[in-house]
């Protein structure tokens, strides 16, 4: 597996800025003193008069780019998750959202992931957030294909949209020549009979690997990714809960509001199927190296394995 | 000002007063105080300043307005209604189910550029619509109103850094110096004094004016016109609840609708008030 590369969607967000600023001349970037981190300095540098410095304030941010919709533009508001969907959430809801404007949040830095920063910077709480917000679309890719095909997405998608990016370097598993995004549509990358695995981002790749060593222990596993976490692709969910009637949700993000719950909203409603969550629980998150984190945290395959397992045994 | 300008200025915000009471009265609930006291800047922006196309609501080259204390629509939607922008019967509605008028701007409205209410918010989406005409050599200017209380708001100079950094000329912020605040005086509640200095030390260009006296108004948006390089406040002085008696520089008045009778006294004084003018 050595050959595996990896990179960090946070990374890919800012290529794919700089990449898509010819063929979208309309496109804007903000940022809010964090270009280095946020990679919209990959922009900056190639369009250096399209690209607004906001300063350490998010809040007029998220105004500015709502003022910036009203007169057709396209802006890209960047920033760290906990402050993009945390601190500016009332901002995002009342200027961007209620009215309904054509603008992008690219959230970098989202999760525990973000490692040794410690809990005042690990957002599991931004997915939640968003859900509650009407007519606003969350995109939470899981690798650097997958994120630059979710920025061209977000682009032509007319309405508030919501891209969750992480700042750890993660396997590249999709292949560019085929990967095609589809918004609001869930991606089967296995098909099992025993229980269906429905990850999102960075544990997409996770429960890919899970599902093989699942394979080589006897279980048949479903893996889905879910990229577009709203609009959220019902019929791929209860299709693949009908066909194994064992669900099990995986997400960097906190068991409360996330993937776990909007795949539990629509079984509850559809298909009454028992649902597992593996997320963030009720804490916050804590300082130390972001693949010890996650694994400390359980958001690895090998806990994946387990939980799978243990599910399926008392099925 | 031309002294046959002047008076009819003063017609129509004596008829936007009258739509500010109808539209409370009907909704019975509401915010007269502080409507009342930017109905005379309002009438003055949408009659004498302001290129806006009530066909045509959405024309790009519009300059843009933003109701950033939101809660003041009825003294905006009165305003759009005399301008042509809805029929005034509307304003009998506002508030109710079904109705276009919200009980605070939304931007489905025709006339109304930017959704507002929570406070704070407006003058920071007016800073982007200014840096989007400097980005795109538009020669179209973005007015917004903040109340005095509202400039408590931390987001207020977070926007008042941002315009001045980029030196939105094309910017003018009026804030409505009233006084009062839901829980008192402003200067007791928590006060935002001394306000011209606070924005001069962010880099704008201030000017205070009488919120009252069109020719106060018409010299300060004219001089406002003249300033290059930087974003323009003027600081109105002016009487909550203006041209009611009864609501004049009363707190009370902030969120409360009239009673039929106090309705009626209003409507009674402010038509009294028209006729004098129209004599």
């Amino acid at each position: 597996m050595a050959d595996i590369i990896k990179k960090a969607t946070r990374e890919s967000y800012g290529e794919a800025l700089a990449a898509l600023g010819d063929k979208y001349e309309n496109l804007y970037v903000l940022d809010a003193d964090l270009a280095a981190a946020t990679k919209t300095g990959i922009f900056k540098k190639k369009f250096p008069e399209r690209f607004f410095d906001c300063g350490i304030a998010e809040a007029n941010m998220m105004g500015v780019a709502a003022g910036l919709a009203t007169t057709g533009k396209i802006p890209f508001a960047s920033t760290f998750a906990m402050f993009a969907a945390g601190r500016a959430f009332e901002i995002v809801r009342n200027s961007i959202g209620y009215p309904h404007l054509n603008v992008k949040i690219g959230a970098t830095h989202a999760g525990i992931s973000v490692g040794e920063d410690g809990a005042t910077h690990q957002c599991n709480e931004d997915i939640a957030l968003m859900r509650t917000i009407p007519g606003m679309t969350i995109i939470n890719p899981a690798d650097d294909v997958e994120a630059k095909a979710a920025v061209e997405a977000a682009i032509l998608h007319n309405g508030p949209v919501y891209m969750r990016f992480g700042r750890l370097a993660v396997p590249v598993f999709n292949d560019p020549a085929t990967y095609k995004f589809e918004l609001g549509k869930g991606i089967k990358l296995r098909d099992g009979k025993d229980i269906a695995i429905i990850a999102t981002g960075l544990m997409v790749s996770e429960a890919i690997e899970a599902a093989k060593v699942l394979e080589a222990e006897g279980i048949s596993a479903t893996v889905i990714n879910i990229h577009t976490i709203k609009p959220i692709d019902a019929e791929i969910i209860v299709n693949a809960a009908k066909a194994t009637g064992l669900v099990l949700t995986v997400e960097e993000h906190s068991i409360i509001g996330g993937l776990g719950s909007a795949v539990s909203d629509v079984l509850s409603a559809e298909l009454p199927t028992k649902v597992i969550k593996i997320g963030v629980n009720d804490e916050f998150g804590h300082s130390g190296p972001a693949v010890d984190l996650l694994k400390q945290f359980g958001l690895c395959a090998d806990n994946i394995v387990k939980t799978a397992k243990a599910a399926v045994a008392s099925k | 000002m031309d002294a046959t300008i002047k008076k009819q200025l003063e017609i129509t915000a004596c008829k936007v007063r009258l739509g500010i009471i109808e539209g409370v009265f009907n909704a019975k609930s509401g915010h007269p105080g502080g409507s009342l006291s930017i109905a005379d800047v309002l009438t003055y922006l949408y009659f004498a300043k302001m290129n806006v196309y009530p066909d045509k609501p959405d024309e790009p080259s519009r300059d843009r307005f933003v109701l950033s204390k939101g809660h003041t629509a009825p003294a905006l939607y009165s305003t759009l209604a005399q301008k042509g922008f809805f029929p005034e019967e509307e304003l009998k509605s506002l508030r109710h189910i079904g109705a276009l008028l919200q009980g605070h701007p939304c931007i489905t409205i025709p006339g109304v550029d930017m959704s507002s209410g929570s406070l704070g918010q407006g003058i920071s989406a007016a800073c982007g619509m200014a840096l989007s005409a400097k980005i795109s050599n538009d020669t179209y200017k973005v007015y917004t109103i903040l109340g005095d209380g509202e400039i408590e708001e931390g987001q207020v100079w977070e926007a008042a850094m941002f315009a001045a950094h980029y030196k939105l000329d094309n910017l003018v912020a009026i804030v409505d110096n009233n006084g009062l605040q839901i829980d008192g005086k402003i200067s007791d509640v928590m006060s935002p004094y001394p306000i011209k200095e606070k924005f001069e030390a962010f880099g704008w260009h201030a000017i205070e004016i009488d919120a009252h006296d069109f020719d106060a108004i018409d010299n300060a948006f004219n001089e406002a016109e003249k300033i290059s390089g930087q974003p323009v406040v003027i600081i109105q002085k002016s009487v909550k609840g203006k041209g009611v008696s009864f609501m004049e520089n009363q707190v009370g008045w902030h969120g409360t609708a009239p009673n039929a009778e106090q309705y009626a006294q209003a409507v009674s004084e402010l038509n009294a008030k028209l006729k004098e003018l129209e004599g």
